[in-house]
């Protein structure tokens, strides 16, 4: 550093010393380390720059022994005059994060971080919002980035002013937000609107995603939702002349877009035409997306377009071109003529992939129009020879067989190809196998001995399985009943879907919330790639809710629902063939219930155990409360609701809490199906309100529950009742009664349920947190006497207390809310102008739990004193069959547990009185 | 955020790696080399690359491929954008952006990327206020240099950073106060066979030189700023005073700044100012085949087209080309089979032409593609959009700037398939 004494000026030597000792400390932190005391007196410098590069060297220094001597400056720093220094400071808090974790919470600096959202200087606000995004990405659970409309407004003021990279992080997290009604949603978006303009490409990504996510709550018939439409062409075509990297992101995120929303690009389709120096992956894309935009208007500029790519030179990109001509066909049904006679061109060409592809999107055009264009089967069946792809093989036989007393000489060209039936593929195998069944059952006289051979083929000398199977049925078939036979093969095939390639709903709707991120290059949601380890949070697009009309419950929003009504179609998906090939015989079986990754811990022993009984459903019979059956579907009843409404006003009569349903099973994690719900006590029964959602393509059926052993017991007491089966984008909702009967195993946290529910489709599993209010019986109150005694002989050290902050009751009030839900009022007395009751409660296990709440009048904020006894009374009330004593002792304690551990309590509390915030103390254990 | 970066050349060495939080192991370029291998070509490697840790994100430029390394869920175009700033900033730097310079400045490259982010957020990416802070080498610097054992490190603290306009350094003095501005348009098209215009749109860009004393505050009209409907700024122009009132008003950046670009894409507002006549045909029996290609004015606004460049890939069967211009000089590279013709001027009295034929591998069948032609070109004064520039102010300073605009049309990807 001797160097640096050529300059006189001491603050700037200081600045440069800074810069060599930020290179300096990532390699040698043990050196740097020798010079914290100077970080530490130097983030008390006059001068704004010098404090900030202190503090900006210190993050730099990944050792963990010094970070404790970093703390003081840093806080100074997060509050300092000079915003260059906060933003500065505002990033080490990330930096220091990274490094030790846990210091950075004890010490309070992600409050700090939190109220420098509220900075009047945009750029701190942007850097404190990007270091927070960055700390919450490793705490996905984690409230940082909660938002509230004052945030809300901060967080936009700043955007017009900070920098373009605090730009992007500021929209990122808006769009985490949810408005409260369509009135926010609006104002929002015309405050990101003009981000559409930026220079900066993720910019602009970030604002379409805010945009695209907000717009979801906006009426359609608004003016306003029009006119936003229409801004968000222009930027979307503008980044389509970016370099190609930002290209392809751009193609990726556009693919989304309109596969949701495809009226903001209908009229774009020009830009998406290729230039011939395109790179690849940017092809590629713009040739999916030209696709999804074709429509009757732009049809025939689409078709010269796609048949100029099919004599291109890259094979890979010629294909799908071909392949696309063939969907455009499937999709607008006015051009399928001129699609086809565009392939039959392309197969005169000779070029050898380009007719294998066209014969592989001939036969989807057969299947979508069957008896229309067979008179190209001649054109076909010229090129027979030259077909060595397997996909294009059995395309063919499939034609063959199809068409089979339409061509003269069928039996000949499919013997041609039993010649070699052994050194086929199984796709071709299976395909030649159906096909020269159907033409033994069109012309049974001259083809009996080829059908002889094909299913000694298939049958004695294949050692594959599924060709050896599909062999036998025919076989069987054909010499038991031919006329039934001939109804099975020939049968009348279902649509195929004409838009390929469809994100499924669900998945689309979470990838919007995913726009301009990895997630939505790689068209998955992050929880599929993203590295284990932290569970990542699911994002969903906001219902509509309208400020000013409130019957609309959020269920019956457009949830990117596909149009109209499609019952027999079959998504064509990639491997389409596959599907054709089985649906010869019936619906696709669905392959083993394969063990994902959601499912939990301890579920396993769940499958064992109770599964089989449960697919069975006979031994399945339990018994069943009185009330429980008249609930049973009450929601999709229609003649008999009146009776219905008699016995779910009775459950609101006695007016326990019930907490708001929340979605337990994504539709993501359960091809398609989604489950939300809650769990009501109503005079002496409890009960799970399950509301099941279809969000598949396909119908499902045969649901069952099961629950694993868990802390108190809980087990349905009824089985899951789906009366008719669940169509797509159906919703049914079940309440599902509960006995406390059932095996019981101590469960981590205490309250949580594990859950199995089987459909037709597979086995889900997921868990779910129960509140506890539900446990508490009628009969909990305690003789008077009885309170005191037991009170007594608690000792000391058992007792926890907190405090529940802004609780405006006062002690009736109190008293009768949380007799609503069980917890009653033994006594009550008033000491020194406070107001002490005394609580007992019961839960279903036989365990009584005591409180002494103390309310002061005018103070919005009571205490409760909850003594845990030494030796529980209630022992003898406890009557487990089977159970050792060791394991009802384990239970007792988890409850008292329960009550006494903060989470637990949090569950608790809710009950308590529902708008009381607990803040529990730490407990004695 | 943006873990690391490295630089790695065309030939696959890793030539400078730079981390901005702990440091990442080389081998996780391994990932990267396998799917260059797999690209063959250097263009049509995957911009997003996954790694079982990490996540690979590329751009090439300059024959350099500049890959980032994030290990978490961030926007990828935030970093490509930045990874395009860093290759401005280095070809801002050192004029160009090559491996040999890179490697001959490693320790200004080091400072500056030092400087660009702190632990992956972005801090200065302005290059006004990067030069303020780290200077750019010059000869005469880097001899003072070596002789006193210096650095590049600037004289000042970089003040700037503190101001409310972070894109503008304080204490800007010139004797020659000047502000000139240059409208380019690029044209984007297809042209089909017949000579129709499949797609046709224009970039436009206003890159400014600014040299003025001061904190000056300009504002820029236009005579016709209804064509400006999609558009992008710089982040000094005020966007309200756009929305309202459709004038730029804004303090300018110290030197050399792309105001504004923006995008024309009706198709009656792009003019087409070249057509190309072309005859190329290949025939079943023979060997050779005919090449006529003829390039003329359309559109021009009286004014000559001229740094006209032609280029096409010829199919692979073509063995040689044997051609003969009316102006300018040929190349056909029988390796690449790329053919380029330099053209010149177009004097529309005498229209240039290229002539000849093209010998065939014997006994092959004809090539089933045909060629595509890319045009180069410039037109000097004039915007083919027809935007122009009503006048430019300055408020907030005394002094009488020089004030100067430029206009010039370019050819962008301009394709005309035969």
């Amino acid at each position: 550093m001797d160097s640096l004494g050529l300059m006189d000026n001491l603050e700037l030597k200081r600045y440069l010393v800074y810069l060599h000792l930020m290179n300096y400390a990532k390699s040698q932190p043990d050196m740097a380390m020798m010079a914290v005391n100077t970080f530490v007196k130097d983030c008390e410098d006059p001068n704004p720059l010098i404090r900030a590069l202190a503090v900006r060297t210190m993050g730099c220094i990944r050792v963990d022994k010094i970070t404790e001597y970093l703390c003081e400056p840093l806080r100074k720093c997060l509050k300092d005059e000079d915003p260059y220094v906060r933003k500065t400071a505002a990033v080490c808090v990330a930096k220091l994060h990274d490094i030790n974790a846990q210091l950075v919470e004890d010490q309070g600096f992600l409050d700090t971080l939190k109220d420098l959202i509220s900075d009047s200087n945009p750029m701190v606000v942007a850097n404190a919002v990007a270091a927070l995004s960055e700390i919450a990405e490793s705490h996905p659970s984690s409230n940082l980035l909660d938002l509230n409309p004052q945030s809300i407004n901060k967080l936009l003021t700043a955007l017009n002013e900070c920098t373009e990279w605090g730009q992007i992080f500021i929209l990122d997290c808006l769009a985490n937000y949810t408005p409260k009604d369509d009135r926010e949603a609006q104002s929002i978006c015309e405050r990101v609107t003009p981000r559409l303009s930026h220079a900066n490409s993720a910019v602009v990504l970030s604002a379409v995603k805010v945009l695209m996510k907000f717009m979801e709550m906006l009426s359609k018939d608004l003016d306003y939702y029009g006119t936003l439409l229409k801004k968000l062409a222009p930027p979307l075509v503008t980044l389509l002349s970016a370099e190609p990297e930002l290209q392809y992101v751009a193609l990726r995120n556009i693919n989304l877009i309109v596969q949701k929303r495809p009226e903001i690009l209908k009229h774009e389709m020009k830009v998406f035409f290729v230039k011939y120096n395109d790179p690849i992956y940017v092809k590629l894309e713009k040739l999916d997306i030209m696709i999804r935009l074709a429509s009757q208007a732009n049809i025939a500029q689409v078709l010269a377009e796609l048949k100029e790519y099919a004599t291109e030179v890259d094979v890979d990109f010629v294909r799908k071109a071909v392949r696309a001509i063939g969907r455009c066909a499937i999709k607008v049904e006015q051009s399928a003529e001129r699609c086809v006679s565009t392939l039959l061109n392309l197969i005169q060409t000779k070029v050898n992939y380009v007719v294998q592809e066209a014969i592989v999107v001939i036969k989807d055009i057969f299947h979508k129009y069957p008896n229309k264009y067979e008179s190209v089967i001649a054109t076909l069946c010229e090129n027979l020879d030259s077909l060595d792809e397997p996909e294009a093989r059995a395309a063919m036989i499939w034609i063959v067989g199809e068409y089979a007393e339409r061509i003269d000489n069928a039996d000949e060209l499919l013997e041609s190809f039993l010649e070699g039936f052994h050194d086929e593929s199984t796709q071709v195998q299976l395909q030649l196998l159906t096909a020269i069944v159907k033409l033994f059952l069109k012309k049974p006289t001259e083809t009996q001995e080829l059908v002889q051979q094909v299913l000694s083929l298939a049958t004695q000398d294949s050692d594959n399985p599924d060709l050896r199977d599909r062999g036998y049925i025919y076989w069987r078939l054909l010499s038991t009943d031919p006329v039934a036979a001939k109804e099975v093969v020939l049968a009348e095939k279902p649509l195929i879907s004409e838009e390929t390639d469809l994100i499924e709903p669900t998945l689309l709707d979470e990838l919007i919330c995913y726009i301009g991120t990895l997630a939505s290059v790689y068209h998955k949601p992050p929880s599929a790639f993203v590295e284990g380890g932290r569970g990542v949070v699911h994002k969903s697009l906001p219902p509509r809710t309208a400020s000013n009309e409130s019957t609309e419950s959020p269920e019956t929003a457009p949830a990117g629902a596909p149009p109209g009504e499609q019952p027999d179609v079959i998504p064509a998906q990639g491997d389409l063939l596959g599907d054709l090939l089985n649906l010869d015989l019936g619906p696709p079986v669905s392959g083993p219930p394969l063990a994902t990754s959601s499912v939990q811990m301890g579920a396993v022993d769940l499958l064992g155990g109770g599964l089989d009984s449960l697919i069975g459903g006979t031994n399945f019979v339990a018994p069943t409360t009185a009330a429980a059956p008249a609930n049973l579907g009450a929601p999709i009843g229609s003649g008999l609701s009146d009776l219905f409404d008699l016995t779910s006003g009775v459950g609101t009569l006695s007016g326990s809490y019930v907490a708001p349903k929340a979605v337990w099973l994504p539709a993501m994690k359960a091809k398609g199906l989604e489950i939300s719900g809650t769990f009501t006590r109503q005079v002496a029964s409890i009960s799970m309100d399950l509301q099941l959602t279809n969000k598949a393509l396909q119908v499902m059926t045969d649901f069952a529950i099961q629950f694993n052993r868990n802390s108190f017991g809980l087990a349905p007491a009824a089985p899951l009742q789906v009366h008719a089966p669940l169509s797509p984008n159906q919703t049914v909702e079940i309440s599902l009664p509960l006995s406390t009967v059932g095996s019981v195993m101590k469960m981590e946290p205490l309250n949580n349920l594990q859950v199995a529910v089987k459909n037709n489709i597979d086995v889900f599993y997921f868990s779910t947190l129960y509140p506890l209010h539900i446990l508490f019986v009628e009969d909990g109150k305690m003789d008077r006497q009885m309170f005191l005694a037991t009170w007594k002989d608690i000792p000391n050290e058992n007792e926890a207390q907190f405090q529940i902050r802004d609780c405006p009751l006062n002690a009736e009030a109190a008293s009768s809310k949380l007799q609503s839900s069980n917890i009653f009022t033994v006594a009550k007395r008033n000491v020194e102008g406070q107001d002490m009751l005394y609580q007992s409660l019961k839960l279903t296990n036989g365990i009584w739990v005591l409180a002494e709440l103390r309310i002061q009048p005018g103070n919005p904020s009571c205490t409760v004193r909850a003594p845990a006894p030494a030796t529980p009374r209630p022992w003898s009330l406890l009557s487990l069959p089977g159970q050792g004593l060791a394991l009802v002792e384990d239970v007792v304690q988890a409850s008292l547990q329960a009550w006494l551990e903060p989470q637990s309590v949090l569950s608790l509390g809710r009950t308590f009185l529902e708008s009381f915030q607990l803040n529990p103390v730490k407990l004695p254990r | 955020m943006i873990h690391s970066l490295f630089l790695i050349n065309s030939s696959g060495d890793i030539f400078l790696e730079k981390h901005w939080k702990s440091v990442v192991s080389r081998s996780v370029c391994d990932y990267f080399f396998e799917a260059q291998e797999r690209a063959t070509e250097a263009e049509n490697v995957p911009p997003v690359i996954p790694t079982p840790h990490h996540y690979l994100l590329n751009v090439y430029r300059h024959k350099i491929f500049f890959v980032a390394v994030i290990q978490t869920e961030v926007p990828p175009l935030f970093v490509i954008e930045f990874l395009h700033r860093v290759v401005d900033t280095f070809q801002d730097y050192f004029g160009v952006c090559s491996e040999p310079v890179i490697k001959d400045n490693v320790v200004v490259v080091y400072e500056v990327l030092e400087e660009m982010l702190d632990n992956g957020f972005p801090l200065a990416t302005e290059s006004n206020i990067l030069k303020e802070l780290i200077k750019p080498p010059t000869i005469l610097r880097t001899v003072v240099n070596t002789i006193t054992g210096s650095t590049n490190v600037g004289d000042q603290l970089p003040t700037g950073q503190l101001s409310v306009v972070p894109w503008r350094r304080t204490g800007v003095k010139y004797t020659n106060n000047e502000a000139y501005f240059d409208v380019i348009e690029e044209i984007d098209a297809i042209i089909d066979k017949s000579g129709s215009t499949i797609t046709a749109e224009i970039q436009g860009v206003i890159d400014a030189c600014v040299k003025l004393t001061g904190m000056p505050d300009l504002t820029l009209s236009f005579m016709n700023p209804r064509l400006l409907d999609d558009v992008s700024f710089h982040p000094c122009v005020r966007f309200k005073r756009w929305e309202s009132e459709r004038i730029l008003s804004f303090i300018p950046p110290d030197g050399n700044f792309r105001l504004l670009s923006y995008h024309v894409s009706a198709q009656n507002l792009v003019a087409i100012p070249v057509y190309v006549k072309h005859n190329i045909s290949f025939r079943d029996s023979s060997s050779l085949g005919r090449f006529e290609i003829t390039v003329g004015p359309k559109q021009t606004m009286g004014k000559t087209i001229e740094g006209v460049t032609v280029t096409s890939q010829m199919p692979k069967g073509v063995l040689n080309m044997s051609l003969t211009p009316s102006q300018g000089t040929h190349t056909f590279d029988p390796v690449t089979k790329m053919l380029s013709w330099d053209v010149g001027k177009i004097n529309p009295q005498k229209l240039p032409s290229l002539k000849g034929t093209m010998s065939l591998q014997a006994g092959a069948s004809k090539p089933d593609e045909n060629p595509t032609i890319n045009l180069q070109f410039k037109i000097q004064q004039l915007a083919i959009s027809g935007l122009k520039v009503n006048r430019l102010d300055m408020y907030g300073e005394k002094y009488k700037p020089f004030k100067g605009i430029k206009y010039m049309t370019k050819a962008g990807k301009f394709q005309v398939r035969t």
